[in-house]
């Protein structure tokens, strides 16, 4: 059926299909051979651990993106349940499970407010979710007066500062997460309405698809996922801080992006997703090792993005022109 | 038209291997050949403001003329990166660590790896409140209070009635700088009185509002003194509406605008804290500790006075 595919070699199609990993293992490699530090086990270690925050938040994201939408609230939700778990486990006296998972349940919580927003209210989710990006970050400030909340227990602190069997707690909650909503999304009926969705919402629909029940899971998944994100932060910084996760949401949509999201919808996985968390995270950790000073850090960061997606776009506009389809140009 | 998308691939791979290497060469070696010998890793809460600026400048001509290399990291005010950026520098294994926190508790579980991996910690003008810290190095609250007070007694002629605006109960500011200045009033300026002594909580619109009832009990006031600028500025306005002059402020900080009330004469002087100096005295601290010298827990950096003589 694909005529150019069958005299080109095998090897090409594998790095069209596979191109997040391969930038992924290009920039590993680089880094590798410019930094003697980074490829040890500890180093590798740590960058996992500094990718897991971006990585729980961007799964959650993945799922808005693949239906067509976006969840800006990811930072704010991050910080608010941070804080709420921390305040509720110390000051609160509540002790440290029950304030974990309030804390979780806010983050839920504003997941669900998102979807009434975006289901009942008929509002974009790019505005809805600004609308409550604010309000949970007003609402951290309003319960936190702005001042970090420290004095957590050994309980809490074990979640972000520990280790099993030499890797950290934070990358070990990451794979569970990871694997679940990867099932979820490639094993389930409800995965496959989510990416009905993104190609097509009135076709979905016609189908007979409850959508509104399918963008509420997507939410609210997408809060949990943060509030995840912001209970291991403040679990690793032994402290909630009222200010963490400013711009956590652009470091998720890159991180979908990179791992093959399109931000129009239909498209994504969790696995690219992953790599799109890792390559951030590595590129963070290797231009220290390199010394970069950070004003250079963030335009090469840049650089890196727009090469990333103009590759992804190249390749699905040739995909597409060879399967006869006009690209779209969302 | 394959081959194409190949070569996107290859071009991303050398345009990052440039991209990473382009901007290193020539910013991780300024100036003479380090001695290869100490590295020091700066980490700064935020790069983003000009104090933090001039404070790594001065870091940086410190280790330039100690022979010893300087890797900053800039934490963009964010804990999180605070954090990643110290443990890339342990994996780094550099000599010591000058960590300039973002805040005073979020720091406390990355100093701790510090000290597991053997590096010795300094922190710069902010503390930590937990994990082994080798020096503090800081400014001298205590005794900029203390320089306060000095101006204000010579420039009210030594008597008068005298108020304090005070900064944030609790907070190391305020309370140092409060102490330094009753100190100094009560052993060297007996004759001043401090008539009023009033909390507005660093806040202009506060010192406005405080200051506007202190004026209106007290009906004799030679000379103000607040922990921070804003305060002093905030009661200033008040002066100013309530048509009350001959008082002489004396605020803290050097922000721009006390800077500014300085040079239109409305500010008799302000407390400026030296950036440059902190982070000179934190490399020459941390190389002297690295060379077996013994280093104090807390080192002073002085503080300089801004009036209308001495305002560029």
């Amino acid at each position: 059926m694909n005529r150019s595919s069958n005299h080109a070699p095998q090897w090409g199609e594998f790095l069209r299909r596979n191109s997040t990993y391969v930038i992924l293992l290009a920039i590993v490699l680089g880094f590798a051979v410019l930094a003697p530090e980074f490829l040890t086990v500890n180093n590798l270690l740590t960058v996992a651990l500094q990718s897991t925050l971006v990585a729980l938040a961007a799964i959650g994201m993945t799922l808005a993106i693949i239906t067509g939408g976006i969840d800006l609230s990811v930072g704010s939700v991050a910080a608010l349940s941070g804080a709420l778990a921390a305040g509720l486990a110390t000051r609160g006296g509540l002790g440290t499970y029950p304030g974990l998972l309030i804390g979780l349940m806010a983050g839920a919580g504003i997941g669900l407010l998102n979807a009434a927003m975006i289901v009942w209210g008929r509002i974009p989710p790019f505005v809805a979710t600004l609308a409550s990006m604010a309000i949970a970050r007003g609402l951290t400030l309003v319960y936190t007066q702005g001042r970090p909340i420290a004095g957590l227990d050994r309980a809490f602190t074990f979640w972000g500062s520990e280790s099993l069997l030499g890797v950290p707690m934070p990358v070990w909650v990451l794979l569970v997460v990871a694997v679940l909503v990867h099932l979820l999304l490639s094993q389930t009926a409800l995965g496959l309405h989510i990416y009905a969705i993104g190609g097509g919402e009135e076709t979905t629909r016609l189908a007979g698809v409850n959508v509104g029940v399918v963008k509420f899971c997507v939410y609210v998944i997408s809060g949990a996922t943060a509030a995840l994100s912001g209970l291991i932060l403040t679990a690793r910084l032994w402290s909630a801080q009222p200010n963490i996760g400013v711009g956590l949401e652009l470091d998720a949509i890159a991180a979908a992006v990179l791992g093959g999201s399109s931000l129009a919808g239909g498209v994504g996985g969790i696995p690219g997703t992953l790599a799109g968390a890792f390559i951030i995270g590595v590129l963070s950790n290797g231009l220290n090792l390199l010394e970069v000073p950070s004003y250079n850090q963030q335009v090469i960061k840049g650089l890196v993005f727009i090469l990333a997606v103009m590759l992804d776009y190249f390749i699905k506009q040739r995909r597409a022109v060879r399967s006869g389809r006009v690209p779209s140009t969302g | 038209m394959k081959r194409l998308t190949w070569l996107l691939n290859l071009l991303v791979l050398a345009a990052l291997v440039l991209a990473a290497c382009a901007p290193a060469t020539p910013a991780a070696t300024p100036t003479a050949a380090p001695s290869g010998e100490i590295t020091l890793g700066l980490v700064l809460s935020t790069l983003n403001n000009p104090f933090f600026v001039t404070l790594r400048d001065g870091a940086q001509k410190a280790a330039d003329a100690a022979g010893v290399k300087l890797i900053v990291v800039d934490a963009q005010d964010d804990s999180a990166k605070m954090t990643a950026g110290i443990e890339d520098l342990i994996n780094k294994k550099v000599s010591a660590l000058l960590i300039n926190p973002t805040d005073s508790d979020a720091v406390v579980p990355a100093i701790q790896k510090a000290n597991a991996a053997g590096i010795p910690v300094f922190t710069v003008d902010r503390g930590a409140n937990g994990g082994e810290v080798v020096s503090h190095i800081a400014s001298d609250n205590v005794a900029g209070g203390r320089m306060a007070a000095e101006f204000l007694c010579k420039a009210i002629g030594g008597k008068g009635n005298v108020v304090e605006l005070q900064g944030i109960a609790g907070t190391s500011a305020a309370r140092d700088r409060g102490q330094g200045f009753n100190e100094y009033m009560s052993q060297n300026c007996k004759e001043a009185k401090i008539v009023a002594q009033q909390t507005a909580d660093f806040n202009r619109d506060k010192g406005l509002k405080v200051f506007e009832n202190i004026l209106q009990a007290q009906p004799e006031i030679a000379g103000v003194f607040a922990h921070n600028d804003e305060m002093v500025l905030g009661a200033i306005q008040a002066a100013e509406a309530a048509g009350r002059t001959g008082i002489v402020f004396v605020g803290f900080d050097a922000i721009d605008d006390a800077v500014q009330a300085v040079k239109e004469g409305k500010l008799a002087a302000t407390v400026a804290q030296q950036p440059a100096l902190m982070g000179q005295l934190a490399v020459e601290t941390a190389v002297k500790y690295l060379k077996g010298q013994k280093v104090e827990a807390y080192i002073p950096v002085p503080l300089s006075l801004v009036t209308k003589e001495t305002v560029k």
